[in-house]
């Protein structure tokens, strides 16, 4: 099945070339920072995780983002996802390997990282996403590549995958929910210790993810004969509503207890968000970009006939990834280091090493994505699926 | 351990502890505010002590400097979350650092509330003028921090801050006994310890 990846037009080599041209850039970035160290990033004393970290969470949400179709179609037996679920369980192997990266890219000493392993300690929560992360890896080989592997023998998937399937389930709610985790356990830093750090992450996850999967959806109606349907595509468009909306919803609980409770440590980070602090202020045109994408996305989203339209709906998907992409990335992570536990502000700003390497990132997370979604719609369209 | 800031007061221009921590344990001195490495430092009162700070604080406590280090809590949280076991506390409750070990995730620095932790973002060596041949440097990629001088401890001596003060503004002992010094210091003085509303329990204190 495998080789289905090498055969292709002119412009999926194309693509394919221009991802490996971007792979390379970050790779020679990332030489360089192998080298001088960490420094050459924008990260520092205060703030001590930067760009890499905030897409390591961003893109845990999109790969937990794949039960949204996985879920209906397995466990309601909605059958209108079914061409969708295998490009889902594919974006969820893309995201997660991109999220191993971005944590390895993220390391100062990146070649011990086996150390984890070596010393496993249950009491850190890193130890837990390592797990839920690297597990959820395997399941969607499993899954995906099965399903995929039935459909090419034209036969049913066997039947010991099933549980892994159902396993799936849970265990997207699990990584991102470890993930949230990570932040939400920590004395002092007062943004992120909030119980309601999960729930944020899985609704904003769950708008997020099904985006970008219609998006990429779009994509390949342009260019194959894959179309999963109307009725799919409208069905998805709701869920992205309904959870984006949700997570509106959770980010306004958040600013009204930090406002009205008028605790300082609580509000600070809000404050250096919005309207910035002690002079300070250079992610504020960021957060108030990613609210004004909100509030047109919800506009578009909430009535019918603008989320029905499919122009207007992938407008919608664009501004709903870059919203959440901002307030999730750069805002909720740099946020959470502003102001330092020592009162000092110090901004953050990724410099261009950073961000050349976070593009090879991405770049090798759409290769993959794009060698399994040609051997996916190759399938499909030999078996006349599509 | 205590500090007696009434004692640092009255001395506002000596650096003799930083000093001799720094060279010590050939702590480097980058002058880039972002890349700085710090065990044992000054910071503002209101700095120091955000949440006892207030604008109605007494003149004398306002902009003036204290020290600050590693706190070596009695639940630390950088222990917590550390995914190696490279930052462990040990049985005598010095938070402990294996440079070996670190990965440089830099978690124990995002969960520390009262950033101690440093994070060598760029080589140090280049950076330390006159080396101590008896303390390791360290490279690039690793999380650092004061170690409460564990090489001195296990020798009986005293931490190279508190020998090298020469007012005797610091005091070491152990908590755990209940006739040692530093205890009937703590019964008979009035000491505060940084944000202790968070439970890590901080065993540095200070006699303001």
């Amino acid at each position: 099945m495998l080789e289905k990846a090498l055969v292709g037009s002119k412009k999926y080599y194309l693509w394919l070339g221009f991802l490996g041209v971007l792979i390379l850039v970050g790779f020679c970035c990332y030489i360089k920072q192998f080298f001088f160290g960490l420094g050459i990033t924008g990260m520092s004393r205060s703030v001590s995780w930067g760009f890499y970290v905030a897409q390591f969470t961003y893109l845990v949400g999109i790969a937990a983002s794949a039960v949204m179709v996985v879920l209906p179609y397995y466990l309601h037996n909605y059958k209108e996802f079914g061409k969708m679920t295998i490009l889902g369980e594919f974006l969820a192997i893309a995201a997660v390997t991109m999220c191993i990266l971005f944590i390895l890219v993220d390391l100062g000493q990146v070649h011990r990282v086996m150390n984890v392993l070596l010393h496993p300690t249950p009491h850190s929560v890193m130890f837990y996403d390592m797990i839920v992360l690297s597990g959820y890896l395997m399941i969607n080989i499993i899954c995906g590549w099965s399903a995929l592997h039935a459909e090419y023998k034209g036969s049913k998937p066997p039947a010991w995958v099933k549980p892994f399937v159902y396993l799936s389930i849970p265990w997207a709610f699990s990584i991102h929910t470890v993930t949230a985790f990570l932040y939400s356990g920590m004395p002092g830093r007062d943004f992120w210790l909030t119980a309601i750090m999960a729930p944020r992450f899985l609704a904003s996850a769950f708008c997020a993810g099904p985006s970008l999967l219609l998006l990429l959806t779009f994509i390949l109606k342009g260019f194959t004969r894959f179309d999963p349907g109307d009725k799919a595509i409208k069905t998805l468009a709701k869920i992205i509503t309904y959870a984006f909306l949700a997570n509106i919803f959770f980010f306004l609980c958040e600013v009204f207890t930090a406002l009205y409770s008028h605790i300082p440590a609580h509000r600070y980070p809000l404050e250096y968000l919005f309207v910035g602090l002690h002079g300070h202020g250079k992610l504020v045109p960021w957060i108030w970009t990613s609210w004004i994408c909100a509030a047109v996305a919800v506009v578009l989203l909430v009535p019918p006939k603008t989320r029905n339209n499919f122009g207007t709906l992938a407008v919608a998907c664009i501004l709903v990834i870059l919203s959440t992409w901002i307030d999730k990335g750069m805002g909720l992570i740099v946020g959470g280091f502003v102001p330092d536990p020592l009162d000092h502000v110090m901004e953050y700003m990724p410099t261009l090493p950073e961000i050349g390497i976070t593009i090879g990132v991405y770049a090798i997370g759409f290769l993959i994505l794009s060698l399994l979604y040609k051997i996916a719609i190759t399938v499909k369209e030999q078996r006349g699926l599509i | 351990m205590v500090i007696d800031t009434r004692i640092c007061r009255q001395h506002p221009e000596c650096n003799k502890c930083i000093e001799a921590c720094d060279h010590e344990h050939n702590v480097p001195h980058i002058p880039d505010k972002k890349h700085e490495i710090k065990w044992i430092w000054k910071e503002e009162f209101e700095n120091a002590f955000p949440d006892t700070a207030q604008e109605y604080s007494i003149e004398h406590l306002k902009g003036t400097e204290f020290l600050v280090l590693c706190n070596h809590c009695e639940n630390p949280p950088c222990v917590r979350v550390c995914p190696t076991q490279a930052t462990f506390k040990r049985p005598d409750g010095i938070v402990m650092m294996d440079m070996h070990r670190c990965i440089g995730c830099r978690f124990c620095m995002a969960a520390c509330p009262f950033g101690a932790r440093n994070f060598n973002w760029i080589n140090p060596r280049a950076y330390i003028k006159d080396p101590n041949p008896e303390y390791p440097t360290r490279m690039r990629g690793v999380v650092e921090k004061c170690i409460f001088c564990n090489e001195r401890i296990d020798q009986g001596k005293l931490p190279v801050c508190a020998e090298a003060c020469p007012y005797g503004a610091i005091v070491v002992g152990d908590l755990a006994d209940p006739n040692s010094k530093i205890n009937q210091i703590l019964r008979e003085n009035f000491t505060i310890r940084r944000k202790t509303h968070l439970g890590t329990g901080p065993s540095v204190f200070y006699i303001v």
